[in-house]
């Protein structure tokens, strides 16, 4: 065959190499969306709720659902951090409030970032978050300590033979300062 | 064509001229022996590696190497033994034979296959490089996880993406060179279907490599930018995902365990009809059942991670997808047996490694059935029963098929017979140290001894014992396999055009050695012909 056909095909395959490059990035984002979907990894959604979407009527006051907290902290990490409950009966589609105890132990002011997981990861979905501080970074001061709120509810809809779920926190940390300006460009860039 | 290289050699220095004659060759039959050189030396590294490894693994206990020495030395070993020995040899295979078996004067693309083959010394030098680095060479294991090759990687794991991403160019721009030989360059009258099977697996092969290696390419770079540039794909603090990191290692990976044995499908289906004195069994269920196996292995990935938490429905489809791929398989395997019964059967040397590959490799198959199955995977995850399995499927598969493949195509490469009787204690030997050395794997694995540690319980001391003096043995083998093919080389028996009595296709019709240039002129292909 032709010396052009040659060169067809070879830019064709060039093309389709390149292309599987892309589609290996393509993954990042169809994961994030097949996680979504199935709650294989865990993620809650990294959105607050509004308050005023929430079907009040659906509450369902006859269900207990058990509900446990952890929380650990990442590799590098000088914080304290653990849960004010170890673990609270929730009726789905009412609306709780808990609290994580937070202190930095550290002689520096360290940013900090909660990713949050739910065990089984089915249950991911059905938490929903109004309020949370795993929503933005946390900020602490050398010595200091806090009280975090997380307010929740979780949904009707949750399959019924879930009655038992965790819901995890694992502090990561995002950067230590000794009183730079580093954390201007850090806080940017937003995470959940 | 090295015409060029040709009429300067008269002029320049010898030495220098043998250095561009073989920098410069453009030949697919000097680049293919190229291939199969550089294979063998990073066959003898990596395996040297293995050497330590089964060293240390001998007694109970750290004796010889200590834990983070172990790692790197497990890491290269991996690597080396995927990227540099099987790959590249399997494309030393295809760069000989291929123009051959079709009636083709050359690849399509020479000096794009130049530029191919002469990537991989530098990317090897370069992933060698990093044992004498400052804090060693990468210590993850061959599948170098996220966030272990990330957040705990050593300094030297940007020099193994560099690396890493050099073979891939390298093996993306072969693939991309073989299937324009095969599609534009069949001599008149070879339809596909009458191509030898060997071309068949590697055309498929080729696609394969093409579409896969990207994707590693692009997990490699993902790694280098969370490592440098502040992105967290696969960092939960940054809301990725090391999981992730699996998912996509692992769209890479499984189809790459095909690319490493499809080409040595094709050797045995060359070698068993030859010695059997028939045609093969079943000629176009092969062709089907190697389609079939490319197709699958792009949704079985997860196969690999079913102990990172999947949803019921992913399990159980990746499961019945994966035991699915045993029926072509097993469609291959009885074909050959088929093609075996009621042949006259003779054993020589390459037909010896042909059956051992095909009976070692089904042996392999079987304990990927037994790990395909999830709940029993709970278990045997991370266990050397892992470790038994694909060394079962490379060893006597992938290793078994090449050294197959040399010994049937060696004397029309050199047009020397190699010594029969050296060939055939070659195989005995290496058929019973292979099984020494792996097959107690099995029980230790099942027993629960983890894969990838220097140390182990007591309990498992006999079973490693025994699996070390079968590897030493092993390595042993691999010095008369070198013996053996370097007398060749330098002389013996003449051979004749068709070497073996009941070989055929174009490659027996020309003269042996094969003389540097062949099917200047096509050969033309009756219609009755078939292979």
């Amino acid at each position: 065959m032709s010396q052009r056909d040659k060169k067809r095909h070879t830019t064709l395959l060039l093309a389709l190499a390149v292309g599987m490059f892309g589609f290996a990035f393509a993954l990042v984002p169809l994961y994030d969306v097949f996680c979504e979907i199935t709650g294989l990894n865990g993620k809650t959604s990294g959105q607050a709720e509004l308050l005023a979407e929430i079907d009040r009527s659906a509450a369902q006051e006859d269900r207990e659902v058990k509900i446990e907290f952890l929380a650990s902290v990442a590799r590098g990490m000088s914080w304290e951090f653990r849960p004010m409950d170890k673990e609270i009966i929730v009726r789905p589609g009412t609306m709780n409030k808990t609290t994580f105890f937070v202190r930095n132990r550290s002689n520096k002011t360290v940013i900090g970032q909660a990713v949050p997981s739910v065990s089984p990861g089915q249950a991911a979905q059905y938490l929903k978050k109004i309020e949370c501080f795993c929503f933005e970074q946390q900020k602490l001061m050398a010595g200091a300590e806090m009280e975090m709120g997380v307010t929740f509810y979780v949904d009707a809809e949750l399959p019924a033979h879930i009655n038992e779920l965790t819901l995890s926190y694992t502090m990561f940390l995002v950067s230590d300062l000794v009183g730079s300006n580093e954390h201007e460009h850090l806080s940017s860039h937003n995470v959940r | 064509m090295d015409t060029h290289s040709e009429s300067n050699s008269k002029t320049r220095h010898p030495l220098l001229a043998f250095a561009a004659r073989w920098l410069l060759t453009t030949n697919h039959k000097e680049i293919g022996t190229l291939y199969l050189c550089l294979s063998f030396l990073l066959f003898f590294i990596a395996g040297s590696m293995a050497m330590f490894m089964r060293l240390e693994l001998f007694e109970p206990g750290i004796q010889f190497v200590d834990p983070l020495h172990y790692n790197q030395i497990l890491t290269l070993h991996g690597l080396i033994m995927v990227f540099g020995a099987v790959m590249p040899a399997f494309v030393g295979l295809a760069n000989w034979l291929i123009p051959m078996m079709i009636g083709a004067p050359d690849m399509a693309l020479p000096r794009l296959n130049n530029f191919s083959f002469w990537i991989l010394p530098f990317a090897f030098a370069l992933l060698l490089s990093t044992l004498f680095m400052e804090g060693g060479a990468p210590n993850f294991g061959w599948t170098f996880y996220a966030p272990l090759s990330t957040t705990y990687g050593p300094p030297s794991t940007d020099f193994f993406i560099l690396g890493v991403h050099m073979m891939g160019i390298s093996s993306i721009l072969g693939a991309i060179n073989i299937i324009v030989t095969i599609v534009n360059m069949r001599a008149p009258g070879m339809t596909y279907m009458k191509m030898p099977m060997f071309v068949w697996t590697w055309l498929i092969t080729a696609f394969l490599l093409i579409m896969v290696m990207p994707v590693l390419a692009g997990v490699v770079t993902m790694m280098l930018t969370d490592r440098h540039f502040g992105t967290s794909f696969f960092e939960a603090a940054g809301g990725g995902d090391p999981v992730l990191f699996q998912h996509i290692f692992w769209f890479f990976g499984h189809p790459e365990v095909y690319i490493m044995i499809l080409p040595g499908f094709g050797i045995a289906s060359q070698i068993i009809p030859t010695f059997a004195r028939k045609k093969l069994f079943g000629y176009h269920s092969m062709v089907y059942a190697t389609l079939a196996i490319a197709v699958l292995s792009f949704v079985v990935w997860g196969h690999h991670m079913f102990t990172t938490g999947m949803p019921l429905f992913a399990q159980l489809f990746i499961m019945y997808a994966t035991m699915l791929i045993a029926v072509p398989t097993g469609v291959k395997v009885f074909n050959w047996v088929a093609t075996m019964w009621r042949g006259s059967m003779t054993f020589e040397t390459p037909m010896l490694f042909a059956i051992g590959f095909v009976m070692m490799f089904t042996i392999g198959g079987f304990s990927g059935l037994m790990l395909a199955l999830v709940p029993a995977d709970f278990q045997y995850h991370d266990t050397y029963f892992v470790v038994a399995h694909f060394h079962y499927v490379l060893y006597p598969g992938a290793i078994f098929g090449t050294m197959a493949a040399v010994y049937y195509w060696l004397p029309k490469w050199c047009g020397h017979m190699y010594d029969e009787r050296l060939g055939k204690i070659h195989f005995w030997v290496a058929t019973f140290a292979v099984n020494l050395t792996f097959f107690p794997m099995h029980f230790t694995g099942l027993a629960g001894m983890p894969r990838r540690i220097p140390d182990y319980s007591l309990q498992f001391a006999d079973f490693n014992m025994v699996s070390s003096i079968g590897a030493g043995l092993l390595g042993l083998t691999q010095i008369l396999f070198l013996y053996i093919v370097v007398k060749t080389i330098r002389g013996g028996e003449k051979a004749t055009a068709q070497v073996w009595e009941g070989a055929e296709g174009l490659e027996w019709t020309i003269p042996s050695p094969a003389p540097l240039h062949t099917f200047a002129t096509p050969p033309v292909i009756a219609d009755g012909d078939h292979p």
